[in-house]
């Protein structure tokens, strides 16, 4: 059908400018994934080295930075405790790095004509690694600090000893759930607000082909909702960004208080 | 009823479990929203769970969107 548009192909990877690079048989060209993912390093370089001034009376480029670095500061010691401090710069890394990926992804930079942007947290593979990434230095830390005491974690107190042979398997399941719950939740969410966007967009767009008074009235509704989800989007990508860090901060304190 | 239309019907009743998300989430925002005006010193403290209930709530809303995703795109 002429002027179908296709949802789920703004989440192709390809390689940048079509040059496929293939090496000992694996493909491992630059894809528009990895590119944004230097573009959210640069945009992250650029916030970080603008703001971490020693200025008594500090700019606000330096309060911006600041405040971020007191929140995640901030969490640690609320979900943590004095031990959370040594954390603080992965979550920070983490948070800051999904937060920015989020919103360069949502950026409606594609009224410049091929100049689309990609969410690269809208790819299981991307959320996923960084899911493990959080579980494997929980588990890390547990099996650092408390050696194979560590599996006291799954017999909670006062749990009574009749109960153990059902409880142990339904905590040691959901323990091991953790990771593949964070990278999901991440993941179905940018893709979900996206396929949203793309729809609604395709909308405005196919409405206005069809032309006539209902046409119009159809691209007009379509773009005032497309505002609406765009504003909900904004929302949806900081509110990802930190349950990811807060999730990751409570399952450290699972690992380094056992209970 | 053909397969195609078997598994367009299955997508759609899957993605009813979304909207019964909505509900849950709707819940968890509408309990402490209630607490809070009750309470307006103590909300600002317990905001972090406000926020790790909406993701324990939403997350089970997306895993019915995954079903949905994968009976439309992965069943062949």
């Amino acid at each position: 059908m002429a002027g179908r548009i296709d949802p789920m192909e703004q989440f192709l990877v390809e390689p940048v400018l079509g040059h496929r690079l293939v090496l000992f048989g694996y493909d491992v060209s630059f894809t528009n994934s990895a590119l944004f993912m230097f573009v959210v390093f640069g945009l992250l370089f650029v916030f970080m080295a603008g703001g971490l001034k020693r200025q008594l009376v500090p700019t606000r480029w330096q309060v911006a930075a600041e405040s971020v670095i007191g929140f995640i500061d901030n969490m640690m010691q609320v979900n943590i405790g004095p031990e959370g401090k040594k954390f603080a710069p992965y979550i920070f890394s983490i948070f800051m790095f999904i937060l920015f990926a989020n919103l360069v992804g949502v950026l409606p930079l594609a009224i410049v004509p091929h100049l689309h942007t990609f969410a690269v947290t809208s790819h299981i593979t991307v959320t996923a690694v960084l899911a493990f990434l959080s579980f494997g230095i929980v588990l890390a830390v547990g099996f650092w600090k408390h050696g194979l005491h560590f599996f006291s974690l799954f017999v909670p107190h006062g749990a009574p000893g009749w109960l153990m042979p059902v409880i142990i398997p339904v905590e040691f399941v959901s323990f091991m759930v953790r990771p593949f719950s964070l990278g999901l939740r991440l993941f179905v969410a940018m893709t979900a607000g996206h396929i949203l966007l793309e729809v609604f967009g395709s909308f405005v767009v196919q409405g206005l082909n069809a032309g006539g008074p209902l046409g119009i009235v159809v691209s007009a509704l379509s773009f005032v909702m497309i505002v609406g989800v765009s504003a909900l989007e904004l929302l949806v990508c900081a509110i990802q960004a930190y349950v990811f860090a807060l999730l990751t901060s409570l399952y450290l304190n699972d690992a380094v208080h056992l209970h | 009823m053909t397969d195609l239309g078997a598994m367009y019907i299955g997508a759609g009743l899957a993605a009813i479990g979304v909207g019964l998300a909505a509900l849950g989430v709707g819940n968890v925002f509408g309990s402490f929203l209630e607490g809070a005006l009750r309470n307006p010193g103590a909300a600002d403290g317990q905001q972090g769970r406000l926020f790790i209930g909406f993701a324990a709530s939403e997350l089970l809303g997306l895993i019915a969107f995954v079903v949905a995703i994968l009976i439309l795109f992965v069943v062949k």
